[in-house]
């Protein structure tokens, strides 16, 4: 028994290995080329001979990408707010009522998330371009939140049929209005559902670049990951990949810090306790 | 403190199903009162209408003399306690138990005193900062309680508070929940399936079946004159023995020996409409071993004999089971309860017998035994109706009766 517990752990491991030492490789290589001089960019190196913090200084000196970073920290907040709070009182709905027409409202949502963007770019391009939303913050965080929902409500549904029915019930019965009893119980109780559906959400309106790079021309709303793709260097003779790898490394941190700041209010078995034992 | 009624209220679901028909029920002010019947038999849909988690959907529901029908369950003054306790996790005993106060907008000096209060009878106060995932399920059930009883309501409403409790902590809870009932004297309507805590908790038991009431009374009362055949082998542990009884004459035959009757089933069956078998029942008390008994109690009853299968010694006296030729009496009473216990399937040649014989007996397994049974005790029921004909103005007076 012992031999086998240690075998099938000693599996694992080196499995895990290979998929984390996979995944992050890339990350690391990037970091890596953003600390290197334009010297010694393609030596091969992993480890960068010369450290430099030039490459920063660079993209923080221009305009552009202080620029897409605001647009895009401002465009992704706004978007993953709304989306969470529509959200939320969607999926109380569905998991809560049986109303007409919720496996319709359902299966609708399910096939925006599954409808392939790349053919929603035209018309979105061209209704914007008409309604004037071209080129500004609501012209994308409308689309994100269009196509954020569905995931939202999903996620969302989810872990409210979690929370048991007889909380609500038990509130009722103690004095609260509906109103009430979703503010003080429910919600409290959904509230790891909505910190993970709120950096899901984040996370796709922060990495999108096809409706952004679609439905934006200037500075005014340009996201960083369309922003990168315009960095040229300083002259035509610079090479950019330091700034490039430099911007990429700094637009990850939000993600990250986002995640580790959610991350503690996403206490799992927050709802152990409620009923029976 | 209000009086509870019921009257002519039913509920039929958008599906058309009909879980509860025209229950009236009047429970006075601080009654305690016992709903219990089969799984599905329409007690918690009665308990939830009540609450007014459920909407009503013909009848008249008054509490305290006004009608509720239309109200929200925070305008109707009542507290319940959930099968599942339904604690809020995310917060303390403390917060769970003022819950109710803060939303009744009292100020915190009286809502802390209040909470003080509760917790000190339900010894809950060493608990009063722990959050209920820190809590054992008998430590929960009593906050469950303190959360009702707090707010001093009109009544309490208890859905199967118990039925998530070990089997000890139950019998243990079963006298907190009397203990405190008797105490605040407040009008409690309990539901549960288990027939020992109606029993042994009401003030009266409402027996339910198929969303109509099948009896109410006092649990004495119900268990020695049962109207009808489902209350009989409802109520009692062990149940009621059911045998079929063809009507010959004078006397019922049975794999018991031929059982005479009085005038008064006579007459009954004398009727164009009687059934042509009976069932009769015996409560397993109503045996005794021939050995042990007088001459003159014995002219009372009848003694038959049959194979021993298994004794149980209990200490106090002895279950002892009889095997009986014959077929088993049916009825559709008779097969939705033993659905109830799950024992449908459970089919064994021949009938059994649960008799409960004193202690002295000295009855062993395999043996053949001569019974008695006490024929003023018997009861007769029509396997059509399942009503029970030995009734006389309510009261069960035996086979023998003028």
């Amino acid at each position: 028994m012992a031999d086998t517990t240690t075998r099938v752990k000693l599996q694992w491991g080196v499995l895990n290995t290979v998929v984390v030492v996979f995944a992050l490789i890339p990350v690391l290589w990037i970091m890596s080329l953003s600390f290197k001089t334009p010297a010694t960019l393609t030596d091969g190196k992993f480890i960068p001979r010369e450290w430099t913090l030039e490459n920063y200084r660079n993209i923080f000196d221009t305009d552009q990408f202080v620029r897409a970073l605001v647009n895009s920290i401002g465009i992704a907040l706004i978007a993953t707010v709304i989306a969470v709070v529509l959200g939320t009182m969607a999926a109380y709905a569905i998991a809560r009522l049986d109303f007409p027409g919720k496996r319709l409202l359902v299966g609708v949502a399910l096939l925006i998330a599954m409808f392939p963007q790349v053919s929603l770019v035209s018309p979105l391009f061209e209704i914007e371009r008409q309604l004037g939303l071209f080129d500004t913050w609501p012209g994308l965080i409308l689309p994100y939140i269009t196509f954020a929902l569905p995931l939202a409500i999903y996620t969302l549904s989810a872990f409210f049929k979690q929370v048991p029915w007889d909380l609500e019930k038990a509130a009722k019965m103690d004095g609260a209005t509906q109103g009430q009893a979703f503010r003080r119980v429910i919600a409290p109780l959904a509230a790891p559902g909505v910190f993970t559906t709120a950096i899901l959400v984040f996370i796709f309106c922060w990495n999108d670049f096809l409706f952004a790079i679609s439905l934006t021309s200037t500075e005014r709303s340009r996201t960083v990951p369309v922003a990168l793709s315009f960095f040229t260097g300083e002259s035509q003779f610079e090479d950019p990949t330091g700034a490039i790898c430099a911007a990429a490394v700094v637009i990850t941190v939000p993600i990250i810090l986002f995640v580790l700041f959610f991350q503690r209010r996403i206490v799992s078995g927050l709802t152990s306790g409620a009923v029976k034992g | 403190m209000a009086d509870i009624v019921l009257d002519k209220v039913s509920k039929k679901f958008p599906d058309g199903t009909i879980a509860v028909r025209d229950v009236d029920l009047e429970i006075a002010d601080g009654e305690f009162v016992i709903l219990v019947g089969p799984s599905g038999c329409g007690k918690s849909t009665t308990l939830n209408m009540i609450a007014g988690l459920e909407d009503i959907s013909s009848g008249e529901l008054r509490i305290g003399g006004e009608r509720v029908n239309d109200k929200a369950p925070r305008d109707r003054d009542i507290a319940m306690v959930f099968q599942s306790y339904a604690l809020y996790p995310n917060m303390t005993v403390r917060e769970n138990m003022a819950f109710p106060l803060q939303l009744a907008k009292l100020d915190k000096k009286t809502i802390n005193q209040k909470v003080e209060e509760a917790a000190k009878v339900l010894e809950l106060t060493p608990l009063l900062d722990r959050r209920p995932a820190n809590l054992s399920g008998g430590q929960r059930q009593r906050v469950a309680m303190g959360r009702a009883i707090v707010r001093k309501p009109k009544a309490f409403l208890m859905d199967e508070p118990l039925s998530n409790l070990d089997a000890k902590l139950r019998v243990q809870m079963r006298t907190v929940v009397s203990r405190l009932q008797k105490r605040l004297g407040t009008t409690t309507v309990y539901v549960t399936h288990d027939q020992t805590e109606a029993m042994t908790l009401g003030d009266r038991v409402v027996i339910m079946r198929g969303g109509a009431v099948q009896q109410v009374g006092p649990p004495q009362e119900l268990y020695d004159n049962p109207h009808n055949l489902f209350v009989a082998g409802f109520i009692g542990s062990p149940s009621m023995n059911f045998l079929p009884a063809a009507i010959e004459e004078s006397r019922l035959r049975t794999a018991l020996g031929d059982v005479p009757i009085g005038d008064r089933i006579r007459r009954e069956l004398s009727r164009a409409d009687a059934p042509r078998e009976l069932i009769l029942g015996i409560r397993p008390e109503h045996f005794e071993d021939a050995e042990l008994i007088d001459e003159e109690t014995r002219r009372r009853g009848i003694v038959f004999e049959a194979p021993v299968d298994i004794v149980e010694s209990m200490g106090s006296d002895k279950y002892v089971y009889l095997t009986v030729e014959g077929e088993r009496a049916t009825a559709a009473e008779l097969e939705e309860l033993a659905a109830d216990a799950g024992a449908a399937d459970f089919t064994g040649v021949g009938s059994h017998l649960v008799t409960r014989l004193s202690a002295e007996s000295t009855v062993t397994e395999g043996q053949n035994r001569r019974v008695w049974f006490n024929l003023e005790k018997i009861h007769l029921f029509n396997p059509a109706d399942g009503r029970n004909l030995t009734l006389r103005e309510g009261r069960a007076a035996g086979a023998l009766a003028d």
